[in-house]
C-alpha cells in the first residue's frame, strides 16, 4: 500500500519514484571557523534502503544529511540523487521529505493544511490535494485530527503529521534529523516502529540521522558509525554488532568491557583463557579486549576461569546485569539470565563464551 | 563506553520529579497535623514576591498615574466645551469643525490629516518592505549580523530631532529635486526615527518564533523564498508586524520638529498654525489625536497578548 495512489495500489510511476539511488562522495565541509564537520565522506544507499547514520554529538551526522537536503552548502565532494549531482540544486528543487528534530509544523495551518502545503507548492488540483493529504494523514493514524492546529497535538502526534507533511509529495528520499530524540521513551519506541513500517511499504530511500544506538540498530538496513567527520565503519546492525572493525565502534554499538590481554600467534589471552580476534593485527603484546556482556558466562568448576567479586546486580526485565570486580579491580559487567540472582559480595567464576573479540593497544583509549 | 557506563533502562520505569511542597503547602499541612489534633483554620496564602507591591500600593499607584493623565485632558476637554467668557459650556467649537463656513480657515487642518495618513502609510510599508526582510535575511543567513544590525536600528533613538534634521536637510534638498517637495518625502526620516520601536517589536516576534526550521521545512516541502516569506514567516510574525506597524503610526503622529525644521505641512505643524488662530480648534484636534493613539496603544496590548484569532476546538 501506497499512500500515492489514490485507488489504493502503487501506480507504475509511484514504483520507479519509489526509492532513488543516493551517493556522497569525498564530501567535504569546512567551517569558516576552520572546523571541518565532513572530512571525506563516502556513502551509497542504494533505491529503498534504509540508512542510519549513527554518532555523538558533533561528529558531522547532521551535516552530512543538511548537504543532502541543500540545507548546507559542501566545501568539496559531490552528492549524487539517482546519479545527478545536486550540490548546486537548491533545496526546493531536489525533490524531498524531512522530518525534523524540532516540531516543525506551521502552528498557523491546521493538520491538514500543514499536509497540503507540498502538495501545493507543486500546484496539485486542490480535490486531488485533499484527498492524497488525507489518505497521508491516515496512513500515519492521524485522519481524525485534520482539522487541529499544532498547538493542540502531542509532540509524537505532530511528529506523526511532519512524517505525513514530509511524505505526501512522494519524495524521491526521506531525511529524519533525529526525529524521536524530543519524545518520550514509549513514544519514542511506537514512532520508530511505525516509521520502519511505513517506509518498508513505501520502500523510499531514507537518511536517518541519530545519536541512539538503539533506534538505529532497531530500523536501518544499515548503519553508518561517524566519528570526526568520517564513516567509521557502515554495514548491517548485525555486522556492526559483532564484528566491529575499530574500538569506537565497539564501544559505541552496545556495551564492552575492557579487560587486559595478551595477544598472541593464535588469539588473545584473556584471563587465561584464548579467544579469537577480530581483524588483522601485526603487533604482538599487550592489548587491551573489548568483550561484550552476553559473552560471559559464570560457571561452577573450580578448572578455568577468573574469580570475581559481585558489586551490583540490576534487574533488566528479561535478562539482569551484573557488575563484578576481578582480582586487579577491573569492573566487568556480565549479562545472563534473570532467574541466576546475585547479591553484592557474593564470589563467583567467570569464562568468556569464545567469540572472536576485537582488540585494541593499550595505550589507545 | 566502560564497563560500568551502562545504558540500561530503569525497569520500574521513569521516575518523576519528586513533589515539592511549598512553603505555603508546608505551613498548611503543619497546620493541619498540630498537636493535639486540633484542626486549625489555615488562611488560603497567596503567594506573594516582596518586590510584588500589596493591593492597596497598587490602587494607589494606578490612582495616581491615572490622576497625572485625565488632569490635563479633563482640562482640554473642558477648554474645548467653553462658551464664552462667562463661563458657560457648549458643543459650538465642536460643531465649528464641520461648518462649511470654516472649511477655507480649517484647511490646512484637514490637509495636515491627509498627509499623516500618507505618511504613516508610507513608513509602515517602508517597515514592512525593507526592516523586516532585512532582519528575517539576517537571522537566517547571516546571524553574526544581528548584534550589528540592533546597533544600527538603535542609533536614532539616541540622536536628537534636531541634530536629526541639521543631517537630514541636506539630504533633502536633494530628494526634493528628485521626488518633489510632497510632504510624503518625510516618510524618508520617519522610517528611520520609528526604527528602534519597530526593531524592538518585530525582534521580540522573532525570538519566539523558530524561524530557522519553519523556513527549512517550507524549503524541503519545494516552497522558494518568496513564498517561505509571505506564506511561512509573514503569518507566524503577524504580532511583531503589525506591533511595529501600529508603533510606527504612533511615533508618526507624535513627530514635531523634523516636519517643521525641513517646512512640510503635517498634523502636527498644521495643529500648531491653526492653534495661534484657533486655540479651540487646536486643542480638539490634540484630543482626538490623542484619542488615536490610545486606540493604537490598545490595539498593541491585544496583539501583544497572544489571543488566538484561530482556535478550534
Amino acid at each position: 500500500m501506497t499512500i500515492i495512489d489514490q485507488q489504493g495500489a502503487a501506480s507504475p510511476s509511484d514504483a520507479a519514484r519509489a526509492g532513488a539511488e543516493v551517493q556522497f562522495r569525498s564530501v567535504v565541509k569546512d567551517y569558516g571557523s576552520g572546523a571541518r564537520a565532513l572530512d571525506g565522506v563516502s556513502l551509497t544507499l542504494a533505491a529503498g534502503e534504509f540508512v542510519a547514520l549513527l554518532g555523538p554529538s558533533g561528529c558531522g551526522k547532521t551535516t552530512a544529511l543538511r548537504s543532502l537536503a541543500g540545507l548546507e552548502d559542501i566545501t568539496s565532494g559531490s552528492v549524487l540523487i539517482d546519479g545527478v549531482d545536486v550540490v548546486r540544486v537548491p533545496t526546493n528543487k531536489r525533490d524531498l521529505g524531512m522530518v525534523f528534530q524540532s516540531y516543525s509544523l506551521f502552528p498557523h495551518l491546521t493538520v491538514l493544511e500543514n499536509v497540503e502545503f507540498g502538495l501545493r507548492m507543486r500546484k496539485v488540483r486542490p480535490a486531488e490535494r485533499r484527498t492524497r493529504a488525507e489518505e497521508s494523514l491516515e496512513l500515519v493514524g492521524l485522519g481524525h485530527l485534520g482539522a487541529r492546529y499544532a498547538h493542540q497535538l502531542s509532540g509524537g502526534q505532530q511528529q506523526r503529521v511532519a512524517l505525513a507533511r514530509a511524505l505526501v509529495t512522494r519524495p524521491r528520499v526521506l531525511l529524519l534529523d533525529e526525529p524521536l530524540s524530543a519524545l518520550d521513551a514509549k513514544v519514542r519506541v511506537q514512532l520508530r516502529d511505525e516509521i520502519r513500517r511505513i517506509q518498508s511499504e513505501l520502500r523510499i530511500t531514507t537518511l536517518f540521522v541519530t545519536h541512539d544506538q538503539e533506534e538505529a540498530l532497531a530500523v536501518a538496513d544499515r548503519v553508518a558509525v561517524m566519528r570526526a567527520g568520517v564513516i567509521e565503519q557502515i554495514g548491517t546492525p548485525e555486522e556492526l554488532y559483532s564484528r566491529p572493525t575499530s574500538s569506537f565502534v565497539a564501544e559505541f554499538i552496545g556495551l564492552s568491557n575492557r579487560i587486559a590481554g595478551e595477544l598472541v600467534a593464535g588469539g588473545v589471552d584473556v584471563l587465561g583463557q584464548r579467544l579469537p580476534v577480530l581483524g588483522q593485527h601485526a603487533d604482538r603484546g599487550a592489548v587491551t579486549a573489548l568483550v561484550r556482556p552476553e559473552d560471559i558466562v559464570f560457571v561452577d568448576t573450580p578448572q578455568g576461569g577468573a574469580d570475581a567479586v559481585v558489586v551490583t546486580s540490576s534487574f533488566l526485565g528479561p535478562v539482569r546485569r551484573t557488575t563484578i570486580e576481578l582480582r586487579d579491580g577491573t569492573l566487568v559487567a556480565v549479562q545472563h539470565g534473570a532467574t541466576e540472582r546475585m547479591d553484592a559480595g557474593d564470589v563467583v567464576r567467570i569464562r568468556f563464551a569464545g567469540r572472536p573479540v576485537p582488540v585494541q593497544p593499550m595505550a589507545e583509549h | 563506553m566502560s564497563a560500568t557506563d551502562t545504558d540500561v533502562t530503569d525497569p520500574a520505569g521513569p521516575v518523576g520529579p519528586r513533589p515539592t511542597v511549598t512553603k505555603t503547602e508546608a505551613l498548611v499541612q503543619g497546620a493541619a497535623s498540630a498537636p493535639g489534633g486540633k484542626q486549625q483554620r489555615v488562611r488560603p496564602a497567596v503567594r506573594r514576591d516582596a518586590a510584588t507591591p500589596s493591593k492597596l500600593t497598587s490602587r494607589i499607584i494606578l490612582g495616581v498615574v491615572a490622576l497625572v493623565f485625565a488632569v490635563p485632558i479633563l482640562s482640554m476637554v473642558e477648554f474645548t466645551l467653553r462658551a464664552g467668557i462667562d463661563g458657560g459650556h457648549d458643543l459650538g467649537h465642536w460643531a465649528a469643525i464641520f461648518d462649511p463656513e470654516n472649511s477655507r480657515k480649517y484647511r490646512v487642518l484637514f490637509q495636515g490629516i491627509g498627509n499623516f495618513v500618507i505618511l504613516a502609510a508610507v513608513t509602515v510599508v517602508i517597515v514592512v518592505v525593507l526592516l523586516l526582510p532585512t532582519m528575517i535575511l539576517v537571522k537566517l543567513r547571516f546571524p553574526k549580523l544581528q548584534r550589528v544590525l540592533e546597533f544600527v536600528c538603535i542609533i536614532p533613538i539616541t540622536v536628537p530631532a534636531i541634530v536629526l534634521v541639521v543631517g537630514l536637510a541636506p539630504v533633502y534638498s536633494v530628494v526634493a529635486r528628485v521626488l518633489g517637495s510632497s510632504p510624503w518625502t518625510l516618510a524618508f526620516a520617519y522610517g528611520i526615527t520609528v526604527l528602534p520601536y519597530a526593531y524592538r517589536a518585530i525582534a521580540s516576534n522573532l525570538q519566539a518564533v523558530d524561524v530557522g526550521t519553519l523556513a527549512e521545512a517550507a524549503r524541503t516541502l519545494g516552497a522558494g523564498w518568496g513564498t517561505v516569506l509571505i506564506r511561512v514567516l509573514l503569518p507566524n510574525l503577524r504580532r511583531g508586524v503589525l506591533s511595529a506597524s501600529v508603533i510606527s503610526v504612533a511615533v508618526v503622529l507624535g513627530e514635531y520638529t523634523i516636519a517643521s525644521l525641513l517646512g512640510r505641512n503635517t498634523l502636527q505643524t498644521s495643529l500648531v498654525q491653526v492653534s495661534k488662530s484657533d486655540p479651540f480648534v487646536a486643542v480638539i484636534f490634540a484630543l482626538l489625536a490623542l484619542a488615536f493613539a490610545f486606540v493604537l496603544l490598545f490595539i498593541i496590548g491585544c496583539v501583544g497578548s497572544g489571543r488566538r484569532i484561530r482556535e478550534t476546538p
